[in-house]
C-alpha cells in the first residue's frame, strides 16, 4: 500500500531536527498508548503487520499532521473495534462521558 | 510473535508474567531479570494531576485504557511494568555493550556478523522487536546507516525505542535520497571515496551497525569502550569520538 506512510525518497519534510537528551516519551498518554499495544497485541488477534497496517489506515493528511503515537492510537482503536473487544459506540459514549467528568 | 491465541483466563494478569510473554527471555544480569524487584508507577494516573482540561487525546487514551481494564483484557499494574521496562531497563547501554565486545573480541565480532540475533542473546538480550537482527560493520571504506521508511522498526532489545527524529518524515524520507545530506546534518561528513549503505528496516529484519572503533582507544578496557558507543552510532549517524585527553 502506497499511502502517505511510504515516505522512502519524498521530497519537502525540510531538516531533520534531532532533540538533545531527548526522553523515551513525551507525555503520559504516550506510555499508556504504547504500553496498551503492547498488553493488547499479546492476545494474539493481530500480528506487527496487522498493527502497522492498521495504523497506515489513517487518512493521509492526518497521518502526515499527526504524532507517532497519535498513530499508534488510532490503529489500537481501529484494532480492537475490527477484533471486536469493544465498539466505537462504547468508545465514544466513555470520551463523552470523561469529557464531562 | 506469539503464535498462540492465549485464552482469557491464562492471559497475564500479573505483571511479570505479561512482560515475560511480551518481551520473551529478556533479562539484564546487573539487574538479575527480578521483574518483581523493578520500580513501578504506583500512581500512573498522571493525569488527573493536571487541572488543565484533558485533551482530546488524552480523553481517547483515558476512554480505551479504562474500557479495556472493566473488561478484564488489561491490567494496568502490568502496563506500568512494562513502561518502566522501555523507559528505564532496555536502551542503547544493551547495544554499547555488544558493540565494545565485538572491538575487542574478534571471535565474538565474526559470530555477530554472522548471526546477530544469537551472538546478541549471548548477552541475554532477547524479544520484541530484536527476533531477527543483522549487523553490519562500518569500515574505513563503507559507511552503514539504518532508516525504516515505512514506519519506526528498529531494534529494540539493542537500542531500546526509537527516538522521534528516527520516526519523523523527513529522515525516512531523507535517509534514502540523501543519505550523505542526512549524515551531514548529524556532523558526520563522509569523504566521496567512502560507500554509504543505507538499510531499510521491516517488521522482520532489524539493524544494528557497528560504528569504527575510534583511534587512540586501544588498550582501553571493554568497560569504557562500552561508555563510548552512543545511541546514533549504532543507528548509522553519527561516529563514536574518542575521549578528550
Amino acid at each position: 500500500m502506497n499511502g502517505a506512510h511510504d515516505l522512502g525518497g519524498m521530497h519537502g519534510f525540510g531538516p531533520i531536527d534531532p532533540e538533545k537528551n531527548e526522553p523515551v516519551f513525551h507525555a503520559d498518554w504516550e506510555r499508556r498508548v504504547f504500553a496498551l499495544n503492547l498488553a493488547m497485541g499479546a492476545w494474539g488477534k493481530w500480528t506487527i503487520d496487522m498493527g502497522r497496517y492498521a495504523r497506515e489506515q489513517m487518512p493521509p493528511a492526518e497521518y502526515l499532521a499527526t504524532s507517532y503515537y497519535e498513530h499508534w492510537l488510532f490503529g489500537l482503536e481501529k484494532l480492537v473495534i475490527d477484533k471486536g473487544f469493544l465498539t466505537r459506540e462504547e468508545i465514544d459514549a466513555r470520551i463523552a462521558e470523561l469529557r464531562k467528568a | 510473535m506469539a503464535p498462540d491465541i492465549p485464552q482469557r483466563s491464562e492471559h497475564p494478569g500479573k505483571a511479570g508474567a505479561l512482560l515475560d510473554t511480551l518481551t520473551g527471555s529478556w533479562s539484564d544480569p546487573r539487574s538479575g531479570g527480578n521483574i518483581d524487584a523493578m520500580h513501578t508507577h504506583d500512581d500512573h494516573d498522571h493525569d488527573d494531576a493536571h487541572t488543565a482540561p484533558l485533551t482530546e487525546t488524552q480523553l481517547r487514551v483515558k476512554a480505551l485504557e479504562s474500557l479495556l481494564t472493566e473488561k478484564g483484557l488489561v491490567e494496568p499494574k502490568a502496563l506500568d511494568v512494562l513502561i518502566d521496562t522501555y523507559e528505564t531497563k532496555v536502551g542503547p547501554r544493551n547495544g554499547a555493550r555488544v558493540v565494545a565486545r565485538a572491538w575487542v573480541d574478534p571471535a565474538y565480532k565474526q559470530r555477530l556478523l554472522r548471526d546477530g540475533t544469537a551472538a546478541i542473546a549471548e548477552f541475554g538480550f532477547t524479544g520484541r522487536q530484536g527476533e531477527n537482527m543483522v549487523v553490519i560493520e562500518n569500515t574505513p571504506k563503507i559507511h552503514n546507516m539504518v532508516v525504516c521508511t515505512l514506519c519506526s522498526c528498529y531494534p529494540w532489545t539493542v537500542l531500546g525505542l526509537p527516538p522521534v527524529w528516527y520516526k519523523s518524515a523527513p529522515y525516512r524520507a531523507r535517509a534514502v535520497i540523501d543519505p550523505r545530506g542526512v549524515l551531514h546534518e548529524f556532523g558526520v561528513d563522509l569523504p566521496e571515496d567512502v560507500e554509504v549503505r543505507v538499510w531499510d528496516s521491516t517488521a522482520e529484519l532489524r539493524y544494528l551497525v557497528i560504528p569504527e572503533r575510534p583511534v587512540g582507544t586501544e588498550g582501553m578496557s571493554e568497560d569504557k569502550l562500552a561508555e563510548l558507543v552512543t545511541r546514533d552510532s549504532m543507528i548509522g549517524v553519527a561516529r563514536v569520538e574518542a575521549p578528550r585527553r
